[in-house]
């Protein structure tokens, strides 16, 4: 269908406003509310002790959660393409799940597992503290990224097909040297899209980690706890400060996800 | 993002063949989706019936719950039905339209996927907020329960329909606008029903994401009851007031809508593949 030229110029313009009203004013101008009143104010917002702090730990949860979905996500895809079982089905549905599931939700079931009465209290009555402190925390972190990478290997793992992996193993490689020299090379661009991803997820969750942080100050506060704190007891400066950090991090991994489709696609 | 989630729900069935099976593999497999996702998720069904049945209703019905979970399906609905609209728009524009920036656009559009969503509610508040330089402040009203959804969830029609819109036979459209038909009937005729599969599943992402979005709407909104309020920081509230029997019950209602959608997701896909 050949759009007559004011058509097109209507369409256009009413797709520039809508992302424009929605998505690139709003950004913009967070941009410019923070930095309004120069860059001393924002830079010391987000060099205070806390704010160091939560930064440190939102690293930390990057830090964990990220490797071990990547593992996950890779050996989970190798199975689910590369040997057909009758529990693949039910597998594919779980991994769906943390997409399906709210984020309050995943904190509360952390919480009811974990807490006074929970089947797994006995972590915390053993003096393993799990809520309100790290490792809940993390667990969350874990619990919302389950599925990036799995998801964005399975189609790769798909398209390059088994004929290479075949090859070296007639060749006389194990299946350890197929695995490494020949199919993670061919995986690689998916698997690394695929922990962009998480890590973009890990880096910015706030509902299911305040729900089992306690958010306590300087303790179990991570960037997007912090960002949420300062706006709530009305420390703007510091509640923009910390969202452009955040913000400066998303573009960030949107560029890496730019870059690597095009990878991809190559 | 989207398109990740829209094109590659379904997985399993693919090729491999029957071998020497990889147990111990399997096995941790298993063993972590239970020990991460299973067991906590089994721990809120079973705290939701802890009253049992009645316990349970009790829960759901009372009239802050359920004014919640209805102001929840009804600003779903209404965002679903706008980025329904402008996602495919947009997608449109930025498959068959040519302009300068169109590239730089494109990539924009994952944005609100990255950004965290406590960002979000912020960044909205800078244009629609009290200090708004262009006079609207949304804040503490439901339009701000709509416009914190339209934010978060933009991405996902607009993703499912582009590569559908890329890969359509063009000679199709040609041939109709040879024989007389006007841009109108084939855009009705045609197109749409071509890019339906596409709007279906990202209207249906889009709606289980809307359901359950926390963070965006928890400093926007005000969270007043009875006015504001969402599902999700209904059951926030019952968590932190020590209700968690109460948090539980609405929170199974939740997920069992989120799960309906996504088998809706699955399906829509199936039908795409078969027609």
């Amino acid at each position: 269908m050949s759009l007559s030229a004011p058509s097109r110029w209507g369409l256009r313009t009413l797709a520039l406003a809508y992302l424009a009203a929605l998505l690139l004013v709003p950004v913009g101008m967070i941009f410019y509310k923070t930095f309004e009143h120069g860059l001393a104010a924002p830079v010391g917002a987000i060099t205070s002790p806390n704010a160091i702090h939560a930064l440190e730990l939102t690293l930390l949860m990057v830090a964990i959660a990220v490797p071990l979905n990547a593992v996950f996500g890779v050996v989970c895809a190798i199975l689910l393409v590369r040997h057909r079982w009758w529990g693949n089905g039910a597998i594919d549905a779980i991994i769906n799940l943390p997409f399906a599931v709210s984020p309050v939700v995943i904190g509360l079931s952390l919480f009811l597992l974990y807490g006074l009465g929970g089947w797994f209290a006995g972590f915390s009555e053993a003096g393993f503290q799990i809520l309100f402190a790290v490792p809940g925390m993390v667990l969350a972190s874990v619990f919302v990224s389950v599925p990036f990478v799995v998801r964005e290997t399975v189609p790769v793992l798909q398209e390059v097909g088994t004929e290479q992996e075949q090859a070296a193993s007639t060749l006389g490689a194990s299946a350890w040297q197929t695995f490494w020299r020949v199919t993670l090379p061919s995986i690689r661009w998916g698997v690394a899209y695929g922990v962009v991803l998480t890590t973009a997820r890990v880096l910015g969750e706030f509902g299911a980690v305040s729900v089992v942080s306690g958010k306590i100050s300087g303790q179990t506060e991570t960037l997007p706890i912090f960002v949420a704190k300062q706006f709530e007891e009305f420390n703007y400066t510091g509640a923009y400060a910390g969202a452009i950090l955040l913000a400066f991090l998303a573009l960030t991994a949107l560029l890496a996800m730019n870059l690597l489709k095009g990878k991809e696609d190559a | 993002m989207a398109e990740a989630l829209a094109l590659r729900l379904r997985l399993s069935g693919q090729v491999g063949e029957r071998d020497r099976a990889p147990w111990l593999g399997r096995g941790a497999i298993v063993l972590y989706l239970s020990a991460i996702v299973l067991l906590p998720l089994a721990a809120v069904l079973s705290k939701s019936l802890e009253g049992g049945l009645a316990g349970f209703w009790d829960a759901v019905s009372s009239p802050e719950s359920v004014a919640a979970l209805k102001l929840t399906v009804i600003a779903s609905l209404i965002v679903v039905a706008i980025n329904g609209a402008f996602g495919t728009l947009v997608a449109w524009v930025l498959v068959r339209d040519e302009f300068p920036g169109k590239r730089i656009l494109g990539a924009f559009i994952d944005l609100p996927f990255a950004l965290p969503t406590i960002v979000a509610g912020i960044t909205l508040m800078t244009l629609y907020g009290p200090d708004s330089p262009i006079g609207i402040d949304v804040t503490f009203t439901k339009a701000a329960v709509v416009l914190a959804l339209l934010f978060v969830t933009l991405p996902f029609v607009v993703r499912a329909v582009q590569p559908l819109l890329m890969e359509m036979d063009r000679e199709m459209e040609e041939a109709a606008a040879s024989l007389g038909a006007g841009n109108l009937t084939i855009f009705r005729r045609i197109v749409f029903p071509n890019l339906l599969p596409g709007i279906g599943a990202g209207v249906a992402l889009a709606f289980a994401r809307a359901l359950g979005e926390f963070g965006s709407l928890i400093l926007i909104t005000g969270n007043l009851p009875f006015k504001t309020l969402v599902s999700s920081v209904f059951i926030y509230q019952q968590i932190e007031s020590g209700n968690t029997s109460g948090a539980a019950a609405v929170s199974v209602v939740l997920l069992a809508a989120s799960l309906a959608l996504l088998a809706a997701v699955g399906l829509i896909q199936r039908w795409a593949v078969r027609r």
